[in-house]
């Protein structure tokens, strides 16, 4: 695969979210801003280029049997590389994150990648599908962000780690703080992947 | 004694590990077809939980804490989790095949099950003992399973209502999930110790 292709895979037509839907914990539980979404979306990013990369450099060396092993060895060195640096460099966005920073250990989504891509391709095609999965997946917390930050606490945009206080669009006592609950993020996600199937279903009907 | 009750209070409860910490979503939706499937997720998942609260609490205290090198904390519990999710699986095998048969194929599952991976930093972060650990790690697997068991039964008798296509499978699903946290949510905030009377 051309690694142009490799990229823009990820992004919108093998999207982790809404195609593939694989690593729903984080994203349902950090989409509370837009900030975070960032924050956790380029956290993700960094560490499925970075076990990609080695990943697809090590292909050769690494027996088949304890292969799985060997990707969550990486992968978790690589995590922690990010959870030290957030917490030195971005301590709120840290504190906000909690637990699910060390938690990308187990995304799934890349995990997956280092299975399904990174084992098998050379190390530029592997960096770049790093690249559109992480921006990819990005893109999905900031599109859920976007829909339940205002709603939930009638800011947008605000970001604590840069002393940012957001844009504010409505007095917070108008907004509905059960947005921000686990709930409507389950509910956010669903409806969401619900309209993305319809787009989809739309497309096939009008090529068939 | 005490303490320990507002442990599994609050960890199968008021801090649900699915519909409140949000915690293993992936299995949550992935093996919730049946209630006869999810129920042996969740004892799995039980069991899971437990040893790997208290084994990460001794890995923790006795060795990485007197090395100084509690910055490999995820890269060893990640490792530990791994191995002894391997491990349980062949005493399994061995010892009792007719448990073997109704949990082998979940087991290889949990290791990316962040539930896990998650309870074992909440008790570090917690200042949790062994005990309490193990504790919190029993009563988060019941929580989870809990979850998981009400909602495959919704899920069961939700194949035979009219769905919407586009809103089929995960969408619905998801949806469902939501309705179900928000039946938790009525646990949130509730002060546990002062109900018991501490």
């Amino acid at each position: 695969m051309s690694p142009l292709k490799a990229f823009t895979n990820g992004i919108y037509k093998e999207n982790p979210i809404f195609k593939l839907l694989l690593g729903m914990c984080p994203t349902i539980a950090v989409s509370l801003a837009v900030s975070n979404g960032i924050g956790m979306g380029l956290a993700a990013t960094f560490v499925l280029v970075g076990s990609n990369l080695i990943i697809s450099l090590l292909r050769k060396f690494i027996p088949s049997e304890i292969r799985i092993p060997c990707f969550i060895v990486v992968i978790a060195t690589f995590v922690t590389i990010v959870d030290l640096s957030m917490e030195a460099y971005l301590p709120q966005l840290h504190q906000v994150l909690g637990v699910f920073v060390p938690l990308i250990v187990v995304n799934c989504i890349i995990l997956a990648r280092a299975e399904a891509f990174a084992s098998k391709n050379g190390p530029v095609a592997s960096i770049m599908d790093g690249l559109g999965m992480g921006l990819g997946f990005t893109l999905a917390l900031v599109v859920i962000s976007l829909i339940r930050e205002p709603l939930g606490t009638g800011v947008i945009f605000a970001a604590a780690d840069l002393g940012f206080d957001g844009i504010k669009l409505f007095p917070a006592e108008y907004a509905a703080s059960v947005v921000t609950q686990p709930v409507g993020g389950f509910i956010t996600l669903g409806l969401l992947l619900g309209l993305v199937n319809l787009i989809t279903d739309k497309k096939k009907d009008k090529q068939g | 004694m005490r303490q320990l009750l507002v442990i599994l209070f609050s960890q199968a409860f008021v801090n649900n590990f699915m519909l409140s910490r949000i915690l293993g979503t992936c299995p949550f939706i992935g093996v919730s077809q049946q209630v006869e499937t999810a129920t042996g997720m969740s004892l799995a998942v039980v069991f899971v939980m437990t040893v790997a609260s208290a084994i990460t609490w001794l890995v923790q205290n006795f060795i990485l804490n007197p090395l100084n090198m509690a910055y490999l904390q995820t890269v060893a519990f990640i490792l530990v989790i791994a191995a002894l999710v391997q491990l349980i699986e062949m005493v399994i095998k061995k010892s009792s095949p007719s448990l073997y048969r109704a949990l082998g194929i979940y087991l290889p599952l949990i290791t990316t099950n962040c539930a896990v991976l998650g309870v074992a930093i909440i008790n570090y972060q917690a200042n949790y003992n062994l005990l309490e650990s193990a504790v919190s790690g029993a009563a988060g697997g019941l929580g989870w399973a809990l979850a998981i068991i009400l909602f495959a039964a919704i899920r069961e008798r939700q194949r035979l209502a009219p769905i919407p296509r586009a809103m089929e499978g995960f969408p619905i699903a998801l949806v469902t999930t939501g309705l179900l946290a928000m039946a938790f949510l009525g646990f949130s905030g509730f002060d546990v110790a002062r109900f018991m009377g501490l």
